[in-house]
């Protein structure tokens, strides 16, 4: 495995619901599931109510239950938006 | 007791129990900046990320959407107001509307016509008052907004904005008109564009192109009313905390003048005390010589 590691946010309006480093993060867009791994292209998508699963780090799987909202990476950041997001 | 006396010590009571009420209302008002504040920080990460991706759909797509291209020829705006539902707070809300007024005479300048959004019974009761049209209007939460309040009001722009702007319930613009909290003791009121996105900070993200999941279209589209709700809830949570900060503010100097009040009025009331113990004792010796006089005449 690369060491390097994504720097995933999960914020809601709110508050920051979770941050930290994960190797791989996989949601549901529009466009169905995607896995996101470090170096993956700047994306943007639109996710559909679901759940957001974080591989992270430190080997915990934190799930977050989103009704929809945004996913969007750059340069191995990655933030997921959703006005409501329960873990 | 002197009727001079009595005057000064109705006048120190009712001072007292003024000055006792601003000063909790002081305390009440420290106690919910700090809470205030750290709501305003909770909310940024979310609004900060939410922008940067508008800019980068802004930037890298080429369609033209009303999120990124101003109008042609435009015709309506739609100005926000937010400001307190409560007075107590100095010139809070007055900045705040007259920011919108300045606003205003600058859209009609442009000759535009503006529709007001008002947020607080402060300036709804300001244009009520000067008879004023306000297109909508929300009450009963400014020292404490929810993301919910900030949901409905923006429902109600992004409808006005979305409507084809040759109608009354059309704009072209939206304008927001908010006070920022700068620090505990500088807040000031700011005039900002929501809406079409400026070309403000392009650069910053420039040079990446995103993909898009799944057209850059619909994902302009699902993020227009994010973005909108975003910035307005940003704006209350820091109206909020300037309001709090503003009531503070000018409850301390309350306080302050009720404590210089009741130290003058205490002098006064000394002074009318010791003129009436003087006035007595004079009358007593005068009446005692008046009787000494009166008993030596008659032996």
């Amino acid at each position: 495995m690369s060491d390097i590691k994504l720097t995933v946010e999960v914020v809601s309006p709110e508050k920051r619901v979770w941050s930290g480093e994960a190797t791989s993060v996989s949601a549901r867009t529009v466009d169905g599931d995607i896995g996101i791994l470090p170096n993956h292209i700047p994306l943007l998508g639109v996710l559909v109510p679901g759940v957001v699963t974080v591989h992270a780090a430190d080997g915990s799987t934190p799930d977050f239950v989103m009704a929809g909202g945004f996913i969007s990476v750059n340069h191995n950041r990655v933030s997921i938006l959703g006005e409501e997001i329960a873990k | 007791m002197g009727a001079q006396l009595r005057i000064y010590r109705r006048r120190m009571r009712s001072v007292k129990a003024t000055k006792k009420i601003t000063r909790a209302m002081e305390l009440i008002s420290a106690s919910r900046i700090v809470k205030a504040q750290q709501r305003v920080h909770a909310s940024s990460p979310y609004s900060t990320e939410l922008t940067n991706a508008v800019r980068a759909v802004a930037l890298s797509s080429n369609t033209s959407h009303p999120l990124t291209s101003a109008a042609q020829d435009p015709k309506r705006a739609a100005v926000l107001v937010i400001t307190a539902d409560r007075g107590m707070a100095g010139a809070y809300s007055n900045a705040a509307i007259k920011e919108g007024d300045l606003l205003i005479a600058s859209l009609k300048a442009r000759g535009l016509q503006v529709d007001a959004f008002l947020v607080g019974r402060k300036a709804v009761n300001f244009y009520r008052f000067r008879d004023r049209p306000i297109k909508a209007s929300w009450t009963g939460f400014s020292d404490n907004p929810t993301f919910e309040n900030a949901r409905a009001v923006s429902a109600a722009l992004i409808t006005s904005f979305l409507s084809d702007s040759a109608t009354p319930e059309g704009v072209d613009e939206l304008h927001i008109i908010f006070t920022r909290f700068k620090s505990m003791i500088l807040q000031e009121p700011i005039a900002d564009v929501l809406l079409p996105l400026g070309s403000a900070g392009a650069s910053e993200v420039a040079g990446s192109t995103y993909e898009f999941e799944a057209s850059a279209e619909s994902v302009l589209n699902a993020l227009l009313p994010r973005y909108v709700e975003a910035r307005v809830f940003n704006a209350m949570l820091q109206s909020a905390a300037s309001e709090h900060a503003a009531r503070r503010r000018a409850m301390k100097s309350a306080t302050d003048n009720a404590d210089e009040l009741i130290k003058s009025l205490t002098r006064l009331a000394n002074a009318a005390r010791q003129a009436e113990i003087t006035q007595e004792i004079s009358e007593i010796v005068g009446g005692a010589d008046a009787l000494a006089s009166a008993s030596a005449g008659s032996e």
